[in-house]
């Protein structure tokens, strides 16, 4: 390695080859079991239909992207997955989605509750004009997650600490989180919404508005926290997709064209319009 | 196939275009100093020759400008499937067309041995058939990666085939008469080792007709390998 100014670590404790190829199987041997199955969503806004048909399985502890050109109903998707969708009049959804296996449309599904377990990251970093405690306290103290003050003080911490953040704003908790730059700010959202313990976190282009080292750190974090959570990213990025998603979706004019294994739709993909789209021929 | 042209950003295209016409100029000129190498041997002519031998550099050249090219725009494009594929696989058939290269100004140095070299021999005639097929081979292979055609491809690999017959049945030949005569074991061993040449520029070629089944279809090709190249296990008992 003599001469390389950043030599490859070396992160294999295999000695022969079929150490290495077993260790190979054990990477690649994931929990696979969808966490989410959409199945015939259609999404109307009015007469206009946003999403047709769409049927998606959403892997379990891996990080799904959502790609596709403006308006071409990734997002609404994303929003079908917590009901999101429900506060606009206008829009109307049908077709089954399961969350675990439940029909989150079921009539006694708490919508309060599916949000919980189905947290959200939005494009622009949304703190609350609290302190940067506050923020991560705010849903664990409304769904009476702690016991005590010490309790949410370890929930608080904790989930600071996942979201990569804690050392930043460890003496500076009951500063007001405007304060924060723009990368901390979103960081801090996700510590907010890692904080009620969802099982699925889903991010509406979690780095547009960030710099690149911050949006670096971002990616950093969201493959930190697939060992904990399944994820879905919606980017307008495919370098972003490309690094940190194990599955891809490719979405155009309300339709799932393609989807799946993040590498084989980067580098061969099977439809034209896939193609197309990622290799940059169609705005 | 995939579209290969009308990216958004044109400059994307140009650049793409531009490795393809570079390696379709290393190709030709591969091809060139092979035949013109062959031609030195069979007509002994040592300026010929010459000229070979100094005319690799260009192919080095050129396959450096692939690399800085290729380079810039994995860099500046970050190009994605078959663009990607488009990348790599110049890059890699780039250092195949140079080794040719390499192997035909070899070939050349030895041409100017074996003419200053006191007697003739037939298996000049085998050496100058099998550069017929690997020079065939190269052009073949050259306008398979142009039409971006698998099947084109495939047709130029299986061409290796007789190249590596025609090498073993060189390799036998060529051992009986150095058997029969130790003052013949010059010749023999640079006509051997131009024979070899040959092979492994054949063995090139395949490796360039299985880039372009890459790039075309993003898949390793499932053809099984033609091995014919028994040089490795002939014996003198044998030949």
């Amino acid at each position: 390695m003599k001469g390389l100014a950043h030599p490859m670590p070396v992160t294999t404790t295999a000695t022969t080859a079929s150490e290495i190829s077993s260790e190979r199987e054990q990477v690649g041997a994931g929990a696979n079991s969808s966490i989410i199955s959409a199945r015939n969503i259609n999404v109307h806004y009015g007469e206009k239909p946003a999403l047709v048909n769409v049927s998606v399985e959403i892997p379990r502890h891996q990080v799904t992207a959502m790609i596709g050109p403006s308006g071409c109903g990734k997002s609404t998707f994303l929003r079908c997955l917590n009901r999101m969708n429900d506060l606009i009049e206008s829009c109307r959804v049908e077709g089954d989605i399961f969350l675990d296996g439940e029909d989150i449309h079921a009539p006694q599904v708490d919508v309060v509750t599916l949000r919980m377990r189905v947290g959200m990251v939005f494009q622009k970093p949304n703190p609350f004009p609290k302190s940067i405690y506050d923020n991560v306290a705010y849903g664990p103290r409304i769904h009476g997650m702690a016991d005590s003050n010490s309790e949410l003080d370890e929930i608080v911490l904790n989930s600071l600490e996942r979201a990569g953040l804690l050392d930043e704003v460890r003496d500076r908790m009951h500063d007001s989180a405007m304060g924060l730059s723009g990368g901390q700010q979103q960081r801090l959202c996700i510590a907010r919404a890692i904080a009620i313990a969802p099982e699925v976190i889903l991010m509406d282009e979690p780095c547009s508005s960030l710099d690149p080292i911050a949006s670096a750190r971002v990616e950093d974090l969201i493959d930190e926290l697939r060992q904990k959570y399944s994820i879905i990213v919606v980017t307008h990025s495919m370098q972003q997709a490309a690094r940190i998603s194990q599955k891809t979706a490719f979405f155009h004019l309300g339709e799932l064209v393609e989807e799946g294994e993040t590498e084989r739709i980067f580098t061969a993909p099977k439809d034209t319009r896939t193609h197309a789209y990622i290799t940059g021929r169609i705005g | 196939m995939e579209q290969r042209t009308d990216h958004i950003v044109k400059s994307y295209d140009n650049e793409l275009d531009q490795i393809d016409h570079i390696i379709g100029e290393m190709g030709v000129l591969a091809a060139s100093q092979l035949k013109d190498a062959i031609q030195a041997l069979v007509k002994e002519d040592a300026a010929l020759a010459k000229k070979v031998v100094s005319g690799d550099a260009a192919i080095d050249a050129l396959e450096q400008e692939i690399d800085t090219l290729a380079v810039r725009v994995l860099a500046l494009r970050q190009p994605m499937a078959l663009d990607l594929r488009r990348v790599v696989a110049a890059m890699k058939i780039g250092g195949s067309l140079e080794r040719i290269g390499d192997y035909a100004r070899n070939i050349a140095n030895r041409s100017q041995v074996v003419t200053a070299l006191p007697g003739e021999h037939g298996g000049i005639r085998v050496i100058e058939r099998m550069g017929g097929i690997v020079d065939e081979m190269i052009h073949g292979v050259l306008e398979a990666y142009r039409e971006a055609n698998v099947e084109r491809a495939e047709a130029v690999r299986l061409r290796d085939e007789s190249v590596d017959q025609l090498n073993n049945s060189l390799f036998r030949e060529l051992l009986t008469y150095m058997m029969e005569m130790p003052s013949n074991i010059t010749l023999s061993m640079h006509l051997l080792f131009i024979a070899k040449n040959l092979e492994r520029m054949g063995d090139h070629v395949t490796n360039i007709s299985e880039h372009v089944h890459v790039m075309v279809t993003g898949e390793l090709p499932e053809w099984e390998r033609p091995k014919s190249d028994r040089s490795s296990q002939i014996t003198s008992e044998e030949s």
